[in-house]
């Protein structure tokens, strides 16, 4: 169609094509960024401004002490995620992270329920004693000694 | 001795590279005819030297040498030799050092045996690949020496990292190092072809089997990384849009595009100025990648600020190399001379589109992937995954395989709709067939169904280009390009399978109790202890029998590493031409019963079976060019040598 087009108008055409392209895709991408991050609660935040119901989110903090009960079926955990201002329930089927356990740190990923509790899809726990999530490491000062020690015990 | 003499061979291998780059620099200016000898053979002694220093390196893993900060940190006496050796490059320093080898390599490889380009072009090419991989080795010998002393000598490696101590180690870093930094060479040559203003078709035919070279590695680099995730971590999922997986695959959709358009600059001489951009695109893409995983900035944008040397030096290079190469091609730019003209409906049209929609697919990922730093920077933690990743880069990649089915059939330059009206009918009708037959037996989500249309579509149009052409005469790089189209249909219809028909089955279940997965029966046999070089394990044996067919045994572990102290699950799988079975062993639940996470996959091995068939493609494609290539040469040479006989 473009045969009749001199050089430089071609050029111009295909810049144009690509330049559209791109800011498409950049606006899409900013776009849904806004609308698919999965942005990073403590249960403190969940308590002042809980996310909607269906949201992807991620939950930090600590498993309380004493909370940690498995459901008949074995698989069903049900815990409980404080940070010493706040606690929100949550559930989780499957298998834990190995270094899971009651009063360590964990961050789950999943979306708040419409009964307020939190329905997990996947936890992230301490991998080993030198790694652990990122969210984990810029806890409030109690958490982050709470969880030092729990490490170092 | 052997630490020592490693880091001198480091430190002469940098000093060639300066000769190399003094050199190439004065052999552009009319007196430098002298020193401009010197590039090609610095080029060659300086790898020679970067391998003796690796394989330095090697040794003294293999030997296991404490005194050596890298040996005590990373390795341990009681591990296999096979990881003693692959842990050498499972480390920041060490899989520096194998990148600027394989950099060095590269460099020598094409001093060696390139003598297309005029001879000045390929001065300043050398001359640009010394210039990269000097940062490099300033890098390592400034701020990541691998061959550092320590004093006093631990009694006992600290091990390493029992995720890594797989197979996959061995193979998975070196291949996609090689493709990474196979790109430099593209890099090196674009800003040659500019400093130059040499963008000519001979250039791309130059610069062409480099890439496909560098891009076979990746393919198979991304693929095995891939296969190695999967059956590794032990959650079934076998791409998770990770910082680090995203650092991999953001170079290779810069390579494919540049492949692409470098071959319409081949054949055509179009496209020039957008080459050259991919190929200094593409080998930026690499060190951005290189900086995310290796400054700590993906842990946390505060870790970076806590350390950040290393980072801040990536960082810097980073602007350096790739800020200069954007600053030489803006000025050079408007002075290449416009290629060839094309009209829309056409090969380069359909090739336009292709480097359009990568170029935005390789803009979301980063987008996605760098999202969570900038954002970090101002005190929001987000994460960005799937949700994201999935649909935004599926509005351009879907698109992109209509074109991939119909582009091949178009002739160059200038084609009509009515001579490839039947072949576009047909691939039209299989793609429909497909989406309806599918909707309606299966039902499934919008974008596996529309999946596994357009792989059926794409199976079938990438070998339309063979009708009507005599097979056997067919140049092999036509081959591979529909061995690589029908890579990318087979593994897409694996994805595509895999998300919409996964069976996933979690219970707890006694010994002699039977799961149902899917067309699977597994029955939970006994969980016993057992024991290997530096862990120990539980394992349960199961059998597991297809449609009422014969058991088979399977036995997954819950491993103990002693040395660093973690808790590794190793997955069993069995593998069938449909699919997968995927079985991970939990913990311990009441009543004697224990977890166990099942799942069946259809189709799963075509995601990787196809990524091999890509990589095969891109292979003949590469055997075909240089096999051309080496035929030409040796019939211009016949020529020459009549010519002189008979001028004589």
């Amino acid at each position: 169609m473009n045969t009749g087009l001199k050089a430089k108008h071609q050029r111009l055409v295909l810049v144009v094509i690509a330049l559209v392209a791109i800011v498409a895709a950049g606006i899409l991408a900013a776009w849904a960024l806004r609308n698919q991050a999965s942005y990073f609660y403590v249960p403190s935040d969940i308590a002042s401004d809980p996310p909607e119901p269906g949201q992807a989110v991620r939950l930090g903090g600590m498993v309380e002490q004493g909370s940690l009960r498995t459901a008949s079926d074995g698989v069903t955990l049900h815990f409980v995620v404080g940070d010493g201002e706040a606690r929100v329930p949550v559930v989780f089927a499957g298998i834990v992270p190995d270094l899971f356990t009651e009063g360590s740190g964990v961050v789950a990923e999943g979306e708040m329920m419409p009964d307020g509790t939190f329905k997990a899809n996947n936890l992230l726990a301490k991998h080993d004693e030198n790694y652990m999530p990122r969210e984990l490491e810029q806890m409030s000062e109690d958490q982050a000694r709470a969880t030092v020690a729990e490490a170092t015990e | 001795m052997i630490a020592e003499f490693g880091l001198a061979a480091l430190w002469l291998a940098a000093a060639l590279a300066v000769l190399q780059l003094v050199g190439a620099a004065l052999a552009q200016t009319a007196g430098g005819k002298v020193l401009a000898q010197v590039v090609r053979p610095a080029a060659v002694v300086q790898a020679l030297l970067c391998t003796i220093a690796f394989v330095m390196l090697l040794w003294l893993f293999v030997r296991t040498d404490l005194s050596v900060l890298l040996v005590a940190s990373n390795s341990h006496s009681a591990k296999p030799l096979i990881f003693k050796l692959a842990g050498a490059w499972g480390n920041h320093e060490g899989s520096m050092l194998l990148w600027i080898t394989v950099m060095a390599l590269a460099g020598a490889l094409i001093a060696l045996i390139e003598y297309r380009l005029p001879e000045k072009t390929m001065h300043a090419t050398l001359g640009a690949q010394a210039f990269v991989g000097l940062g490099f080795y300033a890098f390592l010998l400034f701020s990541s020496n691998p061959f550092e002393r320590i004093s006093p000598v631990p009694p006992e490696g600290m091990g390493l990292n029992p995720l890594l101590q797989d197979i996959g180690l061995a193979l998975h870093p070196p291949t996609l190092y090689a493709g990474y930094v196979g790109l430099s060479v593209a890099f090196s040559f674009a800003v040659g072809a500019l400093l130059t203003r040499q963008v000519t078709p001979e250039f791309a035919k130059v610069m062409r089997p480099w890439v496909l070279g560098a891009w076979i590695f990746l393919t198979l680099g991304i693929t095995a990384g891939s296969y190695w995730a999967y059956y590794e971590l032990g959650w079934g999922g076998w791409w998770f849009w990770d910082p680090v997986e995203n650092a991999s695959l953001m170079p290779w959709l810069a390579a494919t595009a540049l492949l692409h358009s470098a071959s319409v600059l081949a054949s055509r001489d179009a496209l020039r100025t957008w080459t050259i951009m991919l190929g200094v695109v593409a080998f930026s893409m690499s060190m951005l990648g290189t900086f995310l995983v290796r400054s700590g900035i993906l842990t946390s944008v505060h870790a970076f600020a806590v350390d950040p040397e290393r980072g801040s030096f990536i960082l810097a290079l980073l602007a350096l190399y790739i800020g200069g190469a954007l600053v030489l091609f803006a000025m050079r730019a408007n002075t290449i001379s416009e290629g060839k003209r094309f009209s829309l409906l056409s090969r380069e049209g359909a090739l336009v589109v292709n480097n359009v929609a990568l170029s935005a697919i390789l803009g979301i990922v980063l987008l996605g992937t760098l999202y969570p730093l900038l954002t970090e920077a101002f005190d929001v933690r987000v994460s960005v995954g799937p949700p994201y990743f999935n649909p935004v880069s599926a509005i351009f990649f879907l698109p992109m395989l209509v074109v991939l089915a119909v582009g091949p059939l178009l002739r160059w330059r200038h084609d009509r709709f009515a001579r490839v009206r039947l072949p576009v009918i047909i691939i039209a009708a299989v793609g429909i067939a497909v989406l309806l037959g599918v909707w309606l037996i299966a039902g499934i989500a919008l974008l596996p169904l529309l999946g596994m249309a357009l792989a059926a579509t794409v199976a079938v149009a990438s070998f339309l280009p063979l009708r009507g052409r005599a097979l056997r005469r067919l140049p092999i790089a036509v081959w591979g390009m529909a061995v690589a189209h029908f890579g990318v249909a087979v593994a897409l219809f694996g994805m595509a399978a895999d998300s919409a028909f996964t069976i996933e089955k979690l219970s707890a279940a006694r010994v002699g109790e039977t799961t149902v997965v899917g067309p699977w029966q597994v029955r939970l046999d006994r969980v016993e202890p057992v024991a290997g070089p530096n862990w120990t394990a539980l394992e349960a044996a199961m059998t597991a029998s297809y449609d009422g067919g014969e058991g088979q045994v399977i036995r997954p572990q819950s491993r103990s590493f002693w040395s660093p102290q973690q808790q590794t699950s190793e997955s069993a799988l069995l593998t069938r031409w449909n699919g997968q079975l995927y079985a991970v062993l939990g913990q311990a639940a009441e009543n004697g019963r224990w977890q166990l996470h099942l799942w069946w996959k259809p189709f799963v091995t075509w995601i990787w079976f196809g990524g091999l068939l890509i990589a095969l493609g891109g292979l003949l494609s590469l055997i075909g060019r240089v096999s051309v290539d080496v035929r030409r040469r040796s019939a211009t040479t016949r020529i020459e040598a009549r010519h002189a006989e008979a001028t004589r």
